[in-house]
């Protein structure tokens, strides 16, 4: 034979599958949200996206170009989906110069001084926005009112979300009964229309882009159920015990990012754990670290710090739970 | 709901383009070259030398030990020599070369396809029978068959499974060889359950052939004790250990033999074979093989005498298409990629695959992204990316604790894998090294 043929050890086919894919599915399960984003805060959300995709996108090309000097990866739509993230996590009247401080942690810290996608075991897209909610707490926390479409950006009229409302006021030892009636109503909630970061208020939104991912087996359903239903769970029984001091478990889970976290921050591939029974304990501690934060802790939200505590925890998780090995029952049952 | 077995496993798109085209005899070559290590073990001793007249069906080359099988002539002539030829492997192996006249057959072989359905044989008989035949597995595993019906003391056998599965995309031959000699198989499938001394036999076949389904199904209502079983699509269902599990759901556990839960599994083209060595005295000497891919023009399924060049069946399918990129001996999933297109059609042969440029290829390796899809797709529930890094590191203890020896090296990891990481030639390595750590510790 005078044909060139190719040799390779098996297999010789290969999925339809590719991380590209993967990113670009996630980033089309969060434009429901970024659509009802836009739908309440307008402008401000518009922009406060565009600067965070770009300068996320900048940073990565300019940190892989000159920093690393490899061949930048751009196009793997990572990055994007980390700006995407990024703007979901913070207000949408935030001034521009602190969106972009946001992106080059996120990118510059959380990922490539780690090695860049799939080294880094921090969500980059909430170490971002923690950094920026310790050093900018104040900016970090106007929130522009809901209001149908607005043409304005920074100078949107800004109220405190559902979380502070009720923490403020159980500070004052007001009764949450009388605190709610200051809230929307549990179906506004729902919708969206609340305060707060500018992608985490419509459950919505995130339940729809949740559903396209698991349709298209981007994620499995371990984290978010099981987070959601820890926090459910455990806001459930402190509200049997005193519904007058601690607000009902619907409520803190359509507030405060919950949603948010459980569909998108969470499931984080690079950051979360490989096996289902991982993903469970992973999950449930989320859920707990959240609600002793919002319940006993300094800040009223708390699942960005919960995320990243339990982060830190998924090589450890990933040691021990491992999946179950064919053949073992059999092996332990006799 | 249909069965099948229950952890991990994947789709990959079926094309199996030869499943309409009959088994068609193809032609005797004009040199055979018939490998002396066919089987799993160690290779077979010659007992011909140069210049030695052979016969259709005459031993060449002896069983040399527990663990081998005696090779037969598939052709007529004379010994041409004995030297090392490149086979499928890619190594030289020792070869005997037989330049072919006529088509002269040894006179106790029965060669009219009349249906001998006498079972009346002795267990000891079929053994010795499929021993002296040569029958090794057909499937592709080429483990030697009567060693497999030699139950171990202290073992019993429950039921015999038939591997009908075909799970590997492209391939045909067993899915041909149920519809046209179904009859045949079944009664061999009888006989060797005559071997084993078991009362239940269950042949398994994934749900994608159901004409072959429906014609087994006829066939058993006249032979007791056979249940044909209907699976649902999945690789790698042909796996020994996934077949057990999805057929009569047990789990043979790490490191044993499927007796250890009751069950042998055979191949339907073994159980052919058998039928051909009990009732017509005919050893193994040619098989069905596939010839396909998607710019070949005629999609075929041969009869071929072990020892035919791959070339030769490659003309016979309408020749190597322009664009060839990649020949496969076997499989997509677990076949080898042939360097020499000469190479001999051997016991294990199932197919020949020719891929086109195109997808000849591996696409670009990138970072894992740690999606677990590798693990969630494992049937053996092992975790591909940490077995890959571990090797990569070379850090052998966990590698080895991490379960690197259950892989059945199915390739599902390293078709699902989105960033086309070469997780099995990692684990490949692996499970070579701590292989070779076992057995120095055992020594
Ligand atoms: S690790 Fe082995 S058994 Fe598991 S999917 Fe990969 S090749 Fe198959
Ligand atoms: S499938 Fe590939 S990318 Fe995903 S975890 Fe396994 S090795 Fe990493």
């Amino acid at each position: 034979m005078d044909k060139l043929i190719n040799v390779s050890p098996s297999p010789h086919v290969a999925g339809d599958y590719s991380v590209k894919k993967i990113m670009y599915g996630v980033v089309l399960a969060l434009l429901p949200a970024l659509a009802a984003s836009i739908y309440y805060f307008g402008m401000g959300a518009i922009v406060v996206t565009l600067v965070a995709i770009a300068s996320c996108v900048i940073f990565e090309y300019l940190i892989q170009k000159f920093i690393i000097k490899t061949k930048p990866t751009i196009s793997d739509g990572s990055a994007i989906l980390t700006g995407l993230l990024l703007a979901f996590n913070v207000p949408s009247n935030l001034p521009i110069w602190i969106i972009v401080i946001g992106a080059l942690v996120s990118i510059g810290i959380g990922k490539m001084s780690f090695g860049g996608l799939g080294q880094n075991p921090f969500n980059p897209a909430l170490v971002g926005r923690v950094f920026l909610l310790i050093s900018f707490p104040v900016q970090m926390t106007s929130w522009p009112i809901p209001k149908g479409f607005n043409t304005g950006y920074a100078d949107a009229v800004t109220g405190a979300t559902p979380l502070a409302l009720m923490k403020e006021g159980l500070g004052n030892n007001e009764t949450v009964s009388n605190i709610m009636n200051s809230i929307p109503d549990h179906m506004q909630l729902f919708y969206g229309s609340m305060g707060g970061s500018m992608g985490e208020v419509c459950a919505l939104a995130l339940v729809l882009g949740f559903a396209y991912m698991l349709i298209r087996k981007i994620i499995t359903w371990h984290i978010p159920v099981f987070l959601v239903g820890t926090v459910f769970a455990f806001t459930g029984i402190l509200h049997l015990v005193n519904p007058e001091q601690f607000a009902d478990p619907l409520f803190h889970i359509l507030t405060g990012g919950v949603l948010l976290g459980a569909v998108f921050m969470a499931t984080d591939m690079v950051t979360s754990p490989m096996t289902p029974k991982g993903m469970a304990v992973f999950a449930i501690g989320i859920g707990v670290i959240t609600v002793l934060i919002r319940t006993f802790g300094a800040y009223p939200e708390g699942i960005s710090f919960a995320i990243l505590i339990m982060n830190a925890c998924v090589p450890i998780i990933n040691r021990y739970m491992k999946p179950k090995r064919f053949g073992e029952e059999v092996k332990n049952g006799k | 709901m249909l069965k099948t077995f229950k952890k991990g496993g994947v789709h990959p798109a079926e094309n199996k383009l030869s499943a309409n085209a009959p088994i068609v005899t193809a032609e005797i070559p004009k040199t055979a070259t018939i490998p002396l290590g066919q089987h799993i073990g160690a290779p077979a001793s010659p007992i011909v030398k140069k210049g030695d007249q052979v016969k259709v069906g005459q031993v060449i080359a002896q069983s040399s030990g527990f663990v081998s099988a005696n090779i037969h002539s598939s052709v007529s002539g004379t010994v041409a020599k004995i030297d090392d030829i490149i086979d499928a492997t890619g190594f030289k192996k020792p070869c005997i070369i037989i330049t072919v006249e006529g088509d002269e057959w040894l006179e106790e072989i029965n060669r009219s396809s009349d249906i001998d359905k006498n079972l009346n044989h002795k267990s000891a008989d079929i053994i010795n029978k499929v021993k002296e035949a040569g029958i090794v597995g057909l499937g592709g595993a080429t483990f030697p068959s009567h060693i497999k019906l030699s139950v171990p003391p202290g073992k019993t056998a429950e039921v015999l499974l038939i591997n009908g599965v075909e799970c590997e995309p492209y391939l045909t031959a067993d899915h041909r060889l149920m519809l046209e000699k179904g009859e045949e198989m079944i009664i061999g499938t009888k006989l060797l359950m005559i071997a084993l001394g078991v009362s239940k036999g269950a042949i398994g076949i994934e749900n994608n052939k159901p004409d072959a389904i429906k014609h087994l199904q006829e066939i058993v209502k006249n032979y007791e004790g056979i249940e044909v079983v209907p699976l649902k699509v999945k690789y790698p269902q042909g796996g020994e250990k996934q077949l057990i599990k999805a057929v009569i759901n047990r789990e043979v556990p790490s490191g044993t033999l499927p007796i250890e839960v009751g069950a042998v599994v055979h191949n339907v083209g073994t159980a052919f074979a058998v039928y051909e060595a009990v009732q017509k005295n005919k050893p193994l000497l040619e098989r069905v093989v596939t010839v396909t891919g998607k710019s070949v023009s005629n999609p075929s399924n041969f009869m071929v005498r072990i020892g035919t060049p791959t070339t030769q069946l490659i003309e016979a399918a309408g020749g190597l298409p322009q664009d060839t990129g990649k020949v496969v001996s076997g499989g997509p999933m677990m076949g080898k990629a042939l360097s020499n297109l000469g190479v001999p059609i051997t016991k294990g042969s199932s197919g020949v695959l020719l891929f086109k440029k195109d997808e000849a290829s591996r696409r670009l390796i990138q970072p894992c992204i740690r999606c677990a899809k590798c693990v969630t797709v494992c049937p053996m529930g092992l975790e591909p990316y940490l077995l890959m890094n571990q090797t990569e590191m070379q850090n052998w203890e966990e590698v080895e604790n991490n379960r690197t020896m259950d892989c059945i090296e199915c390739g599902s990891c390293m078709y699902t894998c989105p960033a086309d990481r070469p997780l099995l030639d990692y684990i490949r390595l692996g499970k070579s090294t701590v292989g070779n750590i076992i057995r120095s510790r055992k020594q």
